[in-house]
């Protein structure tokens, strides 16, 4: 239910003096509410929930994340070899 | 009017990589290294029970950690008589009653939602809130009621939807206000004597909308440790080693391991829509009880929208399943194996309870992944 789909920002329109949205889910277009995030704009990562953006999705903070496990991952093969497994 | 436009359509590292199975080992393995004791955590939300199971994490976990599955599925929690007044005014003449879809089978006093449909009432689908605006302006003839279930996260949409009718002037327009509240229900379970939670996953996508500066009174108050969680099988993991660092250090604090999405104050503007069009409620949870203050109802000022006044379709008698034990399920007091009903007489294709049909709840989950014993 509160399934939050990434998807692209494609381009941003006004419908009855609503933001709105078509987004790019992975090759699907779609349309989605951005009243509540006034920063959007074309080329941003979002999450959609219901027809609805969320927040924008910071491509900076998943990079490092991803860079903080890669060391983790990385430490943690080191300390199975260093335990002779 | 299109104001802005950019094409370009790939799926970035940032995205696919918390799907890694290198990644997903090493967090595994930080896992079982940092764990020297049993813990029993709990993911609030029915979308990262379901993801659990999916991707079988729960069996590549050390065999110290027990997770329980929460009250996160607002399928599961809406309450029989929420669901009886949906069915009831389904069934009014010139109504079209729309819904998500996870709804459809969810089972009534007597019936649901599907088999009004088959009896010839106007029940449809939708995507969003906002499709069902449109289905209003479309039929200026009819009554279209929204059924605005779900949590903080669905909570803008359904605001959104009737500030929208109010700027196009639908008078066709109502919601039956059904929207719950995670952090009331965290209070509830903490502070029940049964409680056997020692730390929580807070919801990434509630979290989006609210942030999580209502999470460290919680963590102080119960001193329990919560990690607000994302739903990639990386981000469960990784919520799910942060929250074992913090017990094994006996630290009772709120991390984020969702920061993509999620920041400390949230959408604020998400959180002022919803503040101008609701305000907080008692609610009726199913199976659970009331809670106080754990839901959005409409401000005075919008409350011609609410579908319950318009169709005066309050006072229904509601008759729960005595087989179906939903309510202990959701609290995390027992497994969904633990029914004498489960996959026997209730099963998704004939429900007794609501955990049972939607694709969040942890009866479901539990059967079509296969754990039909411990």
């Amino acid at each position: 239910m509160c399934l939050g789909i990434p998807g692209k920002i494609i381009s941003i329109y006004e419908e009855h003096g609503t933001r709105m949205a078509n987004i790019d889910f992975g090759g699907v277009s779609r349309e989605a509410c951005v009243e509540v995030v006034p920063e959007a704009k074309p080329g941003d990562w979002t999450i959609v929930h219901a027809g609805f953006a969320l927040n924008l999705l910071s491509e900076e903070e998943a990079q490092e994340t991803l860079e903080i496990l890669s060391e983790m991952a990385r430490l943690a093969e080191q300390d199975d070899l260093d335990h002779g497994e | 009017m299109i104001l802005t436009t950019v094409n370009d359509s790939t799926s970035p590292n940032f995205l696919t990589g918390y799907r890694d199975a290198h990644l997903v080992q090493g967090v595994i393995k930080q896992i079982h290294q940092r764990i020297t004791q049993p813990w029993t955590i709990m993911e609030i939300c029915g979308g990262q029970t379901h993801a659990i199971m999916q991707y079988g994490l729960d069996q590549l976990l050390p065999a110290e950690i027990e997770l329980v599955h929460g009250p996160g599925c607002p399928v599961c929690v809406t309450s029989l008589e929420l669901i009886d007044q949906a069915l009831w005014i389904a069934q009014q003449p010139d109504v079209i009653f729309t819904t998500f879809g996870d709804m459809l089978r969810v089972p009534g006093s007597n019936g649901d939602l599907f088999s009004v449909r088959a009896a010839g009432a106007q029940v449809r689908v939708v995507y969003s809130p906002m499709d069902a605006v449109k289905i209003a302006q479309e039929n200026p003839d009819k009554q279209v009621v929204f059924f605005a279930i779900g949590f903080e996260t669905t909570a803008p949409a359904n605001a959104m939807s009737v500030l929208q009718a109010e700027k196009i002037g639908l008078e066709n327009f109502s919601i039956l206000p059904a929207n719950v509240l995670v952090p009331p229900a965290m209070h509830a379970i903490l502070s029940s004597p049964e409680n056997r939670i020692q730390g929580f996953l807070a919801a990434g996508h509630v979290c989006a909308v609210m942030g999580y500066w209502e999470y460290p009174p919680i963590a102080e108050k119960y001193q329990i440790p919560i990690t607000v969680t994302g739903f990639e099988p990386l981000d469960l993991l990784n919520g799910i080693l942060h929250t074992v660092i913090m017990l094994e250090e006996g630290r009772t604090e709120v991390e984020n391991a969702y920061t993509r999405v999620v920041s400390y104050e949230g959408n604020q503007s998400a959180q002022q829509l919803i503040n101008r069009v609701f305000q907080t409620v008692d609610r009726n949870w199913r199976g659970i009880g009331a809670i106080p203050k754990s839901g959005y109802g409409l401000h005075e000022a919008y409350k011609h929208y609410d579908a319950s006044m318009k169709f005066h379709s309050t006072g229904i008698q509601t008759e729960e399943s005595p087989l179906c034990i939903a309510g202990q399920v959701l609290q995390g007091l027992k497994k969904p194996y633990e029914c004498p009903a489960f996959g026997t007489q209730c099963t998704p294709q004939s429900p007794l309870g609501a955990p049972m049909v939607s694709s969040e709840g942890a009866c479901a989950a539990y059967y079509r992944f296969g754990r039909k014993t411990k």
